[in-house]
């Protein structure tokens, strides 16, 4: 699988990006914002950072750059894609997800371990998040509507909720499951250097297909 | 266009902003919330709305009124 990573005047983490779906894949290539082509990968991330300055709010320009015009139609045709953190934004302001991010409860911005859980299997990952507009947010009606469809991927564990979001929730899928929007970032840990490898799990469900839905047919729940 | 954090949605810098107001001496100030103007000149205003609805106001968070001068 060649990964592709966009990157936005303001992002800050397709390097990393890059590393790991160098590490997860057979390759990895930058995709510059500008580019309506994305070089013929198989699955895009669109990476942390603050693209465009966050102005506006936070992924409110980004989303109409050219390559994510490219990649609203690759994720259409069924391509997988990661949003971390500033890509998570990013894919909610452009529609491919559901919900929003605000600003964290206390205005803190946070950056330390979290503990997840992985919704369907109940694994725990380890893994750094870094976020000042982290708070996940959508009305009511639409969680249960996500939680019915098994579109949160992601909680934070007990106690690792700092941002506030609702129903703890730190990443979700579209109704499909080949689009994943995560807050806390996978990508910086791919390593025992840094002192967790949980990340590429991440990557690796995404590749694989395991947040497709149940109507797919392509992977079962659980 | 005004826009404003949509009623019910926890708006951090709203509260920020009224629990720093009793330190200044002002009291009985309540419900702060922080929103964002945009000021703009048009040819066309019938298409202000979907302006809003696109691009400066995110529907599903915030709220945005629209003002002619």
């Amino acid at each position: 699988m060649i990964w592709g990573v966009l990157q936005f005047p303001g992002s800050c983490d397709e390097r990393d990006a890059l590393h790991a779906c160098e590490i997860h894949g057979d390759g990895a290539r930058l995709v510059w914002h500008e580019s309506r082509d994305l070089d013929g990968v198989d699955a895009v991330v669109v990476p942390g950072g603050f693209s465009y300055g966050d102005y506006l709010r936070a992924g409110a320009i980004a989303r109409f750059s050219p390559a994510m015009e490219a990649v609203a139609e690759a994720a259409a045709a069924g391509m997988p894609v990661l949003g971390i953190c500033n890509g998570f934004q990013v894919l909610c302001e452009a529609g491919l997800l559901p919900g929003a991010l605000l600003r964290n409860v206390e205005l803190r911005f946070r950056c330390h371990q979290v503990e997840l859980i992985e919704e369907r299997d109940g694994g725990r990952l380890s893994i750094p998040a870094k976020h000042g507009e982290g708070r996940y947010y959508a009305p009511e009606e639409m969680l249960d509507e996500l939680e019915r469809n098994g579109q949160v991927a992601y909680r934070y564990a007990d106690g690792h909720n700092s941002n506030g979001s609702v129903r703890d929730i730190a990443g979700v899928t579209n109704e499909r499951g080949n689009i994943l929007g995560l807050m806390p970032h996978p990508e910086h840990a791919v390593d025992p250097l840094t002192g967790s490898m949980d990340g590429l799990r991440v990557f690796d469900r995404l590749g694989r297909g395991a947040f497709a839905s149940h109507e797919d047919g392509k992977a079962p729940r659980g | 266009m005004l826009i404003r954090p949509k009623e019910g949605i926890l708006d951090p810098q709203g509260k920020a902003v009224e629990q720093a107001l009793p330190a200044l001496g002002f009291e009985g100030i309540e419900h702060v919330h922080v929103g964002r103007m945009v000021e703009l000149e048009a040819e066309d205003p019938e298409r202000l709305g979907e302006l809003c609805e696109k691009l400066l106001a995110n529907p599903l968070i915030e709220d945005y009124e629209i003002q002619t001068l």
